[in-house]
């Protein structure tokens, strides 16, 4: 039994395989640039929009509105990236309506991968933001002695990140390719609707923890404190 | 009976182990997260918003603990390192 799309060779020339993960992959790819493409290229500001743009509208604003919330001062910085994690997850995840196709977060490299990516975007934002040194001295904090934990805990969430989006959709396949055999039809149908649940929750959470990540790295202790001045003088 | 045959044996009654014992802590705590939310939401309303986003982000964190025990487990069934990835 196959437990992940890397073991599924699609296409083989002279020793380069083609897994179904990467396959997979660049078919999401495609689906997401040349549908944002059509729906942008005939962008209008008028009166009348097109529903595509619309939908495209709602998505944007809203991702932006969440990570508004998570307490990122521009929400415009991070959009780009934090959106693209998003809509690549959920797009991944909730394609698997379409029969024969298996989704490539199902896989550890793709969402090893995805982590990578947080782990390095986290220093990128932080050090744009404030610089190199008070980006390094986030690690001593609150005290030298925090360092190697702190370095762990880098490590670490970085691994807990990868292996949560692995493990929730491969345990998906896993469990309606087990429950096929068991129980045919009925209960199959049943969790792969609770699969899409999963992947979209997955794909929310990921986003919005690499935010969560980015935004405790890039805000320094004086940002803190003035907006939670302002807060409280907003509140009286 | 060969060593292959002890090893299988081992694997499985671990992975049961590992999914059993594993299950425990966070289903109890994902049950305990999921009711001081709902006492949140019905003593504040008006900040069902960042309750309920914290709730699945909590959920999911708690739930990712289960998951480990999981892949540790389909790990011992389907891609075990000690039988040749049998």
């Amino acid at each position: 039994m196959e437990i992940s799309p890397d073991a599924w060779v699609i296409f083989e020339w002279r020793g380069l395989q083609l897994t179904a993960t990467v396959v997979f992959t660049w078919a999401v790819m495609a689906l997401l640039v040349i549908g944002s493409w059509a729906v942008t290229a005939r962008i209008s500001e008028g009166e009348t929009v097109s529903r595509w743009q619309v939908m495209l509208e709602v998505i944007v604003t809203r991702i932006r509105d969440q990570i508004d919330e998570v307490g990122a001062e521009t929400p415009e910085r991070y959009l780009p990236f934090i959106g693209t994690l998003f809509l690549f997850i959920a797009t991944a995840n909730l394609l698997t309506i379409v029969p024969g196709y298996q989704p490539p977060t199902g896989s550890l490299s793709t969402t090893a991968a995805l982590a990578i990516c947080v782990l390095i975007a986290v220093p990128l934002f932080s050090i744009a933001k404030r610089g190199l040194w008070a980006y390094l001295k986030t690690y001593i904090r609150p005290t030298p002695f925090m360092l190697p934990f702190n370095i762990i805990s880098e490590a670490s969430r970085t691994l807990a990140l990868a292996i949560r989006l692995y493990g929730n959709v491969m345990s998906g396949t896993v469990i309606v390719g087990i429950l096929i055999s068991v129980a045919p039809f009925f209960f199959p149908v049943l969790l792969q609707l609770l699969g899409l649940l999963t992947g979209l929750v997955q794909a929310y959470i990921f986003a919005i923890l690499a935010m969560v990540y980015i935004a405790s790295a890039s805000q320094s202790r004086k940002d803190a404190d003035e907006a939670r001045n302002t807060e409280t003088e907003q509140g009286d | 009976m060969d060593p292959a045959t002890w090893i299988a044996i081992a694997s499985i009654v671990t992975a049961g182990l590992t999914i059993a014992i594993g299950s425990i802590g966070p289903a109890l705590a994902e049950g305990r997260a999921a009711a001081q939310a709902l006492q949140a939401l019905a003593q504040q309303p008006d900040a069902s918003d960042t309750i309920t986003r914290t709730l699945f982000v909590s959920l999911a964190m708690i739930e990712s603990t289960a998951i480990y025990c999981f892949v540790v487990s389909m790990i011992l069934i389907f891609a075990n390192p000690f039988t040749g990835g049998g």
